[in-house]
Formats: C-alpha cells, structure tokens, sequence
C-alpha cells in the first residue's frame, strides 16, 4: 500500500489493526478484511492484497459518533456514524482492539480546541501567497457593489469595525444612509446580542430590501425610540412603499413565551406602517430531533413501503422544509412582487433568519442560482452574519444541545428548487452535497467557528485555506447540463409550488453512500459528458473549418493532415457512465424466507454471464473487474454472512470523496 | 339503438369550461354519439375532444340557474363545466352519464373511428406466436380449442394433456424458459393430473431445476384449495421448488388506486396527512412487492439457470405482472419500443388479461366495484421505475406508458377491447377496428416516445427495490395537479442537447471527408 505523507503526523499515535472486517451493510457479500490506521486525521482502511483504491479514508472531523456493539460470531462490532451520513462497520477479532480504537477513535473525534481541527493541519503543496489568495476569490464587497449598493439610500456603516456594537455581526454593514450612530447602537441595545436590523439583499429594480435582525426585548410592553426610527429608516429607504412587513420566523407561541424573557417580537401600534406576521418555522432543538428521525429511517435496512412512508411521516422533516420554503417564497414575493421592504428576524437571527433570507434570496435573484452566486451567498448570509457553525455542526466537543441541522436544511430547499425547475440552476446537486461535506469535514477554514470576530481572532484566513477555488477548479463536476439562464422562467422569481406533494427525500444525501439505492444510470452524468463532447466537436469543427478556408485559399498545396485530430471518434457518451456501478440483484427475498415450510434458500450457482460489464464498454466485458455480476447469486441467501469475497469493484471509496484522502484533492 | 335517442340536448352555448393550469374557455358545447366536445369557435383556441368512454364519473350542482358538472376522466383528469340553464345542464348531465356506460362492446367508439392517418403497417399482425417462438427449437406451437390463449408447448407432450389443467405460455433465455399459469386445480384432497406433472416437468432437462413462483402467500394458496385450486405438490413436481411471495388480490388494488389519487387531488392538506394518505393507499407497496416478485423470478433464470414457473390464481394478472417485468429486466429485446409493443401484445392481450373488465373503471368510480383493477396501470408504473433507475437503457419515454395507460381506459382504437383473444375474434376487431399498433409506429408518433438518452444496452438490469428507490409516478397522478411548464422545458433541453451533438458530430463528419478527399486529390501534387 501507500503510506501518505500525514503532515504532522505524531507516530506514537498510530494505532495499527490487522484482520479487521469492513462491513458492507448493504449486502454481507462484499465485506472485505484489511489493515485499519488510525492517524491523528483520519481513520484509514487497506484492503487486503489489493489495489490503492480499496481504501477506505474517513476524516475524524467527519465522525458523528463511536458505537461498540454486542459480540457477535465473527468478532467484536464497531459502528462509525459519519456527519455526512456515511456509516461504517468494522468488526475486530480481539477485543482489545476493538476497544482501543474506539477509545482512540472517541477522542480524536471530539476536538476539544479549534487548533485540533484538520484544517490547521491540512497542507496541499500550495505556496503561502496562493493560500491568502484563495481567501481573496470572494470579495463581498465587490458582490454588494452588483446587488448596487452603496447607493444614495444606503451605506456601509463603520459602527461595527471593531465588532464592538455586534460581536456576532460582520465588520461592514449596510444601513439606511438616514440613520445616524446613536439610532443604531440604541437600537442594537434593543435587540438580542446586539443584532440590530441591517441589509441582507436588496432589489436594484425596485428598491425593496430583505433586512434581517434578532428578536425585539419588548417583553410585554417595553419600547425603544431607536429601533422604531431605524424601522422607520428602513422603510422610507423604499420610496416606492408605504409600509413594510416584519416577518417573525417562529411559531407564534415561541414568541409569546419570549416576552416573559423580557425578548419578544414587534407591536405594530409602535411602529409605524409595519405589517407584522408570523411564520411558524420550529427551533433548532425541534430540527434536530426530527433529522436524528430521518436519518434512522434512512438508515433502515430493508424497509418496508410502509415502514419507510410512515418513519418519514413521524420524522416531520419534510414538513419543516416546506415551513422554510414558504417563509422564503412569502419573503421573495413581498420583494418581488408588491416592491415592499421585509424585516425577518427569529429569536438570535442567525439559524432561521439565515435560511429564510438566503432562501428568498435564491428565489429572487437567478444569480444565487450559479456557482458563483451560491458560494457569495453562503459567505454572505451565513458565514459573515454569524451562523454558529462551530456549535450547529458540533466541530469542537462541546453543547449537544447547540447542535442542530440548520445548514442541512438550507440546502434541502434549493435541493427541493433544482427538483421543480430543473433548468434553473447552473449547479447540480453534486455541488450541493459537496459543499454539505465540507461544512462537516472542517478540511478548510470557512465553516470554522462561530462568527467572523472569532475567525479572525484566530488567524483563519493566515492559518487555513478557503474551500471557494478547490470548489471552483472542479466546476465541470458541479455544473447542470440543462441550465438555461436566458429562458424566461428562469430568470426573475421562481414560483415553487408548496403542495406537500412537491417536497420529495433526499436520497443523494441521506443514502448518500448506500450506492445500490440510486439509479444504475445517471441521466444528469449522460448529459454532462455529451455536453463535454459537444464541446470538443465545436473546436474539431471550428479547425475543419478554417483548414477549408485555407485550402479554398491555397488550393491545398501545403496540406497536412493532422493525424491525431481527425481519428474518428465513437460517440463519446455511449461508453460507460460509471463502470464502477456494477448491476447487482438486491436481496429480493428477504423477509420470505422461513416464514413457511415450503420456501427454502436457493443455493449459490455459478453461472457465467457473457453480460459481464453493464456500460457497454466491451473491451473489459468478462474479466473480473465487475465479479459482482458472479457473486450476486449469493444476495437470495440473506442469511450468508461472513464468506470470504473480496470486492473487486470500488465499493468502498465514494468517487467524490476527494475530502478524506488529505493528498489527493 | 341510435345515440340520438340518449342526446337529450346535443348543443349548448355559453359554456365555461375549467381545466387546471390552463385558461377557461368559454364556447359551445356538443354532444355527439362518442365526443363531448366544447369549442370556443374562435381560431387559435383549443377544442376539447372528450371521449365519453373515458369519463370515469359526473358530479352536479347548481347555484341558481347555473348548473356545473364535473366531469372525472379515466386518466384521472378533473374538468368543469359550468352550463347556464338548468334543463340543459341536466340533459347534458343525464346523456354524458348514459353515453360513458353503454353495455355492448360494439357502440364502443373503435368500431367507428375511422383514422385519418393512412396505415402503413397494420398492427394486427404486429405478432405472429410462431415468430415469436421460433427460436425455441424443442417447442411446438399450437392453437387450443378455444382459441383463448396460444401456447408455446414442450414437443414431447401431447396435445389434449393440458385440456383439462393448466394454460401455460413460455419466454426463453438461453436454456432456462419462464412460463406462466393458473393454479393447479388440486383442491382439499390433494388431486393429482399426471398429465401436467408430465408437461411441467418435460421441461426440464435431467439435472437442471425450476422454480414454481407462486404470487400467494402460503396461506392464501392453502385456502384456495378449499375452492378447489391449490399449488403444486413438491413431491409430484420432483425438479421443481416453489415459492410463495405476497401479491395482492387484483381487487384490493382498485381500492388502493381510488384511494392514491384522492391523496394526490387534495391540494388542502399538510404534509402530514399527504404521507399518511399516500402510505395507507399502499400503492407503492405494491410497486415494490410486484418489482420484487419479478426480480426473484428473473434472478432465477439469469443466475441460477433455471426454468421459471409464474402462477396465482388465474394467471392473468399478477402473474402477467411478474412474467412481463421479468423480461423487461432480462431481455433487451423488451426495452425497445417495438418489443415493448410486443410483450403487451403476448403477454398481456394474448395472454387473456381481462382489459375490459378491469379498465371499466378507473379512480373515480363511485359505484361498487365488480371487477375493475388497475392491474396494467401497477405494470406501467413498475416499469417507469426501472425507466428511472436505467434512463438510458429504454428506447421509449415516459410518454409511451402514460399513453398506453390512456388508451387501456379508453381509446378509439381497438386493442384494448375484450377479455381474451377469443372475445376479440368474436369481436372481428381486427377488421372492424383500427390496431393501436398501427398508428404508434408511424414515425410521426413515434418521435414522441423517444427517448433521447437511449443507447442499447444488453445486459440484465437490476433495480433497486428499496423504498427509499421508489418514486411517486408524478407524470400520471399528479399529472393534472401541477404545471409540467418547467419539467417540459427540462425534456425540451435535453433533446436538444442531444440533437445538437448528433448535428455537431455530422457536420464533422462530413468536414473531415471532404478535407480527406481534398488531400487525397492534392497528394499527387506534393510528390514530384
């Protein structure tokens, strides 16, 4: 095998298991027995007498948590749960070893200080003026010069330069350019932590804003002079309207009982020409419950129709994206539509708030719907507003109550958008599930902490790199074949209806790794690779034609064929989409078997098949590249576990998981 | 009778006409023997040809003078006509209502259509049995008495064996053959028919093994043999294993279908109550549990060799369900729109699956159901998942199923009428009406079905069968609820991607000749 060159990589913490088990828990027939590493990154297993890409790389920044199970015949049970929905089985035949790996496993999984993450030690081969490049391929302020601003009616601020009226807020902020210092830091001094209301979008065409803020400390009946000015700013910074809507994201009960906290929400008899209306998204402990329920249905090994329907039912999931997805449509309609001004706030303004404005924000503008625009909105709305990465996504061992999937579901909705306008989008959902890993893998420094001060503070940007330009040289993985910016349903607001039809699960994420639930095919693969050849038949073209041009000219006196150019080319997409997705029979009978006396378990034969290699790639059709095809018999037997059959096919390495092996991104 | 006598008001003015997602259309409506038909008379603007075997049920009110009917289609459509005067709306009301449920075959629409289109290739003889089978060199064809059913039959056996048991058809991959039946008539005291434990067991060669798939459970097989069915004894059927798996009767599934899309035409409600309405229709259990039955029976005969048995009660729907799902996944042959046409000509018209009966009705009918079932609907929705799962392994589109479930419910062809082969002879349908076939494979129609991703692929294909890899069939039962405006222009796209590169590629082609041909006339001048 190769022994990569782990950057401080500390010897004595090295643990090394020979004969482990890795369980394939999709079908007990590709289990396979290896070496397993523990690194002070990752934990890594080597297949046995195989090649390298029978290896297994999982970051411990990746790792959700470490179960040991119950004994069983073939040795002592070791269950990872990955952040990112991946589940590995490891049986060990000591259990000594079982549990000093998990031992180690736990520990190294729970970062206690930020220096402990992998991004600190994470070290391409790139030079120190690359690295602080990377952190310059955004630059927000450029993006809010597009969106037109500053303009006459709003400014930059520089209030909050040394974070000192909003520690949790950005350094530069648009305000109402009316609005003067004391306005705002008495306004912040009325709002939780600080988070005084301030521009998240705004409309070049009509004006309109989305701003976004924390909770009024109205209690039952407290005012404050300031923050109905600033509202009032807000407002009249929109000519056009003569009022706006304060959206309160959580249910109208959370926020009653705010207010015997002294918190609460907006009197509209205080504030003049406000529309105020609740939208009942639930808080972070209710999503995270109800995620924990998805994720064990998900999980579910061979369900039942029924089983699964109603565990998705119970687990409310859906239903929580579709409350975001129609607090962001009523917020991107009042923009778009009615050219009215919305201030969105929930309680702290930076889990709800933050979905529903980038949301909206995604509906509004079909900038947010390109790569570009995407990766500007995550900094913009998430990072630099001050979502609590570090807690939502538990980087550091700290809080479980903190934890929640508030990202996740952000993602959801624009997942749940490319579903119903599936030309909208220049990106795919591979794009989406990348970035969803990287929030997770703490491989860059972007989604490191909870807010910008504290990045800052920590030298992020001198110490780490920025995951934008890694996304952005793989574009040609990320992009929608069907994007069709110029189409007029495309531009302009989307219309998504909210029927709960509409709002489907997410397989790709949530099976993410259990390969054999996808299609076989990949529609949105077929397309990308006609497309690149489309391309290369536009240059091909492009050089016949002007060697006609010259030889019109020349009459051909000097021509020279260039032999390599004209080779004749089979369509390019016919050939195999994914030669490492074997068609394999699943486990058809489970569940039959033993039920009544006459069914019995049909016995392995061995049959060669001359349909060998799915893909139509002929050349390789037979050989033992795709021994699924051979041992798949053994799947009517649900009971078979533990043969020895070594994979041959890549059923380990997920092909995008670049992120684990820290030298091959 | 004359249709005259049950158009009571053949012409009303100034009628509304509703349909989602689209605009109303006010005009004249007309009722004719087979068309309720409503035109706005204006150039430009779409007519509504309805046929009235395709109204599934009527609903009426009134407000005042206005009466509106609403009309539920068989293809699960829902329009609205509001009809000013309330004589009007009534006679309209009452002849819709007596026009979609006429009793004989023969007013059916098919017997007076006559196409417009010129048949090129008649799609009554679209399938020849004896083509079919000709590959199968140890077989005989031969016509039973009665003409229901044809059979492909092991040589050996003689011809008045099966007479009193057992139909059986066959489907061959290599040395394995897939065959299907009814149950074997055993009953409690265990009968035996030593003719077909002859016929079943000919089929097998010394040494090699079958399978008997049995679509019941075991339970249900036990109590059918108080009826006087039963299964296969083990011990009388030597080569021979059996398994049971759990496909529902065909009249539970009409239950589930009224009950799946009720859920789906409820716009009103939450998330919660549309999940738990779509779990408990159980429509897509039954997806799974058939998709299932037919990868075991097609994972048999691809990785274990063996022969395959496909039985349930009659043989002429779960089991028609499983024998044509399974060849859909072995045979490539199946996956092209021809061979798709053909396994619905053999193995479901010639196999006597019931079409009339079951497609009398579809999810709107309120009255008792006698034996309407969605059989062939569950079958077009099995293979739109393995359409799914293998996008560029189907010649056809979604289109083509959507359209055969439209015309198995109603059509003015006649390919869909009757029970069995003997009905339709009876019938003379192949001379008094027009194939379906006949007017699909003219190439106009067909570019419609394409699917532009296909590339023949001719391996097995094995779909997943997990929950969480099966999908609602938006394109029939939210096909109304919804606008398709986006998903079109997502098709749209992909075509033309697709046609823009054969373009390309051609363009290339033909560049590279002329340069090739170039340079071979100007060789001459560069050797001196």
């Amino acid at each position: 095998m190769i022994i990569y060159d782990i950057p401080a990589f500390p010897k004595e913490n090295l643990v090394k298991v020979e004969n482990v088990w890795l369980v394939d828990r999709s079908s007990s027939r590709r289990t396979q027995v290896g070496t397993l590493y523990l690194t002070a990154t990752h934990t890594i297993f080597v297949g046995k007498g195989s090649e390298d890409r029978n290896e297994l790389w999982v970051l411990h920044s990746l790792v959700c948590n470490v179960v040991k199970h119950k004994a069983s015949q073939s040795g002592y049970p070791l269950l990872i749960h990955c952040k990112n929905f991946q589940v590995i089985q490891f049986i060990f035949p000591q259990e000594s070893d079982c549990h000093d790996v998990y031992i180690s496993l736990s520990r190294l999984s729970r970062p206690e200080k930020y220096e402990e993450l992998y991004c600190f030690s994470f070290n391409p081969n790139v030079g120190k003026a690359e690295r602080e490049h990377s952190w310059d391929f955004l630059d927000l302020k450029a993006e809010y010069s597009q969106m037109g601003l500053p303009n006459k009616l709003w400014h930059v601020s520089p209030i909050n330069r040394e974070y000192r009226v909003c520690d949790t807020y950005p350094a530069d902020l648009f305000v109402p350019k009316s609005v003067t210092l004391p306005v705002i830091v008495g306004s912040s001094k009325f709002r939780s932590r600080g988070r005084f209301p301030t521009l998240s979008y705004y409309c070049k065409e009509n004006h309109a804003t989305i701003c976004r803020s924390s909770q009024p400390l109205s209690g039952f009946s407290a005012r404050c002079l300031e923050d109905e000015q600033m509202l009032q700013a807000i407002m009249k910074s929109n000519p056009e309207s003569r009022f706006m809507y304060v959206v309160d994201t959580r249910p109208k009960l959370n926020a009653m009982a705010n207010r015997a906290a002294g918190k609460g929400y907006e009197n509209e008899d205080n504030y003049c020409n406000i529309k105020f209306q609740f939208i009942g998204i639930e808080n972070i402990h209710v999503m995270r419950n109800s995620q924990q329920k998805l994720i064990e249905v998900s999980a579910l090994r061979s369900p039942s129709m029924g089983e699964f329907l109603t565990g998705l039912e119970n687990s409310d999931w859906l239903r929580h994206i579709k409350s975001i997805m129609e607090a962001g449509l009523f917020i991107s309609k009042a923009v778009a539509e009615e050219g009215v001004s919305v201030l969105v706030h929930c309680s702290d303004g930076w889990d709800r708030t933050a979905q529903v404005c980038s949301v909206a924000s995604v509906l509004l503008d079909p900038y947010y719907r390109t790569l570009k625009g995407l990766m500007v909105l995550f900094e913009k709305d998430w990072v630099s507003f001050g979502h609590r990465f570090s807690h939502r996504c538990g980087h550091l061992i700290g809080e479980a109550k903190e934890v929640s999937p508030v990202i996740d579901q952000f993602l959801e909705c624009i997942w749940q958008l490319m579903e119903q306008f599936p030309c909208a989008f220049e990106y795919n959902e591979k794009f989406l599930i990348s970035i969803h890993n990287h929030i997770y893998s703490c491989h860059y420094g972007n989604f490191i902490c909870n807010s910008q001060k504290e990045r800052k503070d920590l030298c992020i940007k001198e110490k780490t790199h920025s995951i934008w330009p890694h996304l952005w040289e793989n574009k040609l993985d990320f992009m929608n074949p069907l994007f069709k910016p110029d189409q007029s349903q495309n531009q302009g607001l989307l219309r998504p209806s909210t029927a709960p039809y509409c709002f489907k699960y997410w397989r790709r994420l949530y099976n993410r790794f259990d390969r054999e639930l996808h299609p076989r095919q990949s529609e949105l693969d077929s397309l990308m690779t006609v497309k690149e050849e489309t391309q290369q038949l536009e240059e091909e073209l492009a050089l016949y034609e002007q060697k006609m041009a010259v030889l019109d000219k020349e009459h051909a006196k000097t021509l020279y064929m260039q032999k390599g150019v004209l080779d004749s080319k089979q369509a390019l997409w016919s050939l195999p989409l994914d030669t490492s997705l074997a068609n394999t029979p699943q486990d058809y009978i489970s569940g039959f078997i033993g039920g009544a006396p006459n069914v019995f378990t049909l016995q392995q034969g061995e049959r060669e098949s001359a349909e060998v290699c799915l893909y139509g790639d002929k050349t390789k059709s037979s050989d033992a590249d795709n021994s699924d095809q051979e041992s798949g018999v053994a799947d009517f037997s649900s009971h078979s576990s533990g043969e020895e059959s070594l994979p041959s096919e890549e059923s380990v390495k997920d092909p995008d998981s670049d992120e684990t092996g820290p030298n091959r991104a | 009778m004359e249709f005259a006598e049950l158009i009571k008001t053949p012409r009303v003015d100034g009628v509304v006409l509703h349909r989602p997602f689209m605009p109303t259309v006010e005009g004249t409506l007309c009722l004719t023997g087979h068309h309720l038909i409503l035109s706005s008379r204006q150039d430009n603007t779409e007519e509504l040809w309805l046929l009235h075997a395709n109204i599934d049920s009527i609903e009426k009110r009134f407000v005042g003078s206005l009466g509106t009917i609403i009309v539920k289609c068989k293809d699960l459509r829902v329009i609205q006509l509001d009809i000013p005067g309330m004589e009007e709306c009534l006679n309209i009301a009452s002849s819709i209502e007596a026009l979609s449920t006429l009793d004989s075959v023969s007013l059916m629409y098919p017997f007076f259509y006559r196409p417009l289109f010129e048949v090129i290739e008649d799609g009554w003889q679209l399938f020849v049995p004896e083509e079919a089978f000709k590959d199968l060199e140890s077989m005989v064809l031969f016509y039973p008495w009665n003409e229901t059913t044809l059979f492909g039959l092991p040589k050996e056996d003689e011809e008045d064996n099966i007479a009193l048991w057992s139909a059986e058809s066959a489907f061959t991959v290599d040395e394995a053959v897939m065959m299907r039946a009814a149950q074997p008539l055993t009953g409690t005291n265990g009968r035996r028919c030593k003719e077909d434990e002859k016929l079943i067991n000919a089929t097998l060669c010394a040494g090699k093994r079958g399978y008997i798939i049995d679509t019941r459970t075991i339970a249900v097989a036990q109590q059918a043999k108080t009826r006087g069915g039963g299964f296969e004894q083990e011990a009388n059927y030597p080569q021979w294993r059996r398994i049971h798996k759990a496909i529902e009767r065909s009249n539970v599934l009409q239950d589930s279908l009224i009950k799946l899309v009720e859920a789906c035409n409820d716009q009103s409600h939450s998330m919660d109550r549309w999940l738990s309405k779509l779990e408990a229709s159980n429509w897509q259990s039954k997806v799974k549990e058939i998709l299932t039955t037919a990868c075991l029976a097609a994972q048999c005969i691809d990785r274990e060799g063996a022969s395959v048995l496909v039985h349930g009660t009659e043989g002429t729907d779960s089991t028609l369900q499983v024998t044509s799902l399974a060849q859909i996944i072995l045979d490539p042959a199946c996956r092209t729109i021809r061979g798709f046409e053909v396994l619905i000509e053999r193995e479901w018209l010639q196999a006597g699956h019931p079409f009339q009966q079951r497609c009398a009705q579809s999810a709107y009918s309120n009255g008792k159901p006698r034996s309407e079932a969605p059989v062939f609907l569950l079958f077009l929705d099995c293979v739109w998942q393995i359409l799914r799962q293998f996008p560029c392994s189907f010649q056809f589109n979604e289109n083509l199923l959507i359209m055969f479930f439209e015309h198995a419910y109603a059509s003015q062809f006649g390919t869909f009428l009757g029970n069995c082969v003997a009905e339709r002879v009876k019938l003379q349908l192949s001379q008094k009406t027009v194939s379906l076939w006949s007017w699909v494979n003219r190439p106009q129609e067909l570019e419609r079905f394409l699917n532009p991703l296909y590339e023949p692929n001719n391996l097995v294909i094995w779909p997943s069968v997990a929950p969480q890899s099966l999908l609602l069939w938006e394109g029939v039962f939210l096909r109304w609820n919804r606008s398709t405006k986006c998903l079109d222009e997502a098709c749209q796209e992909m075509v033309h991607i697709i046609e823009y590169n054969k373009e390309l590629q051609n363009k290339v082609n033909s560049l590279r000749r002329q340069l090739a041909q170039l340079e071979t006339e100007d060789s001459p001048l560069q050797t001196p």
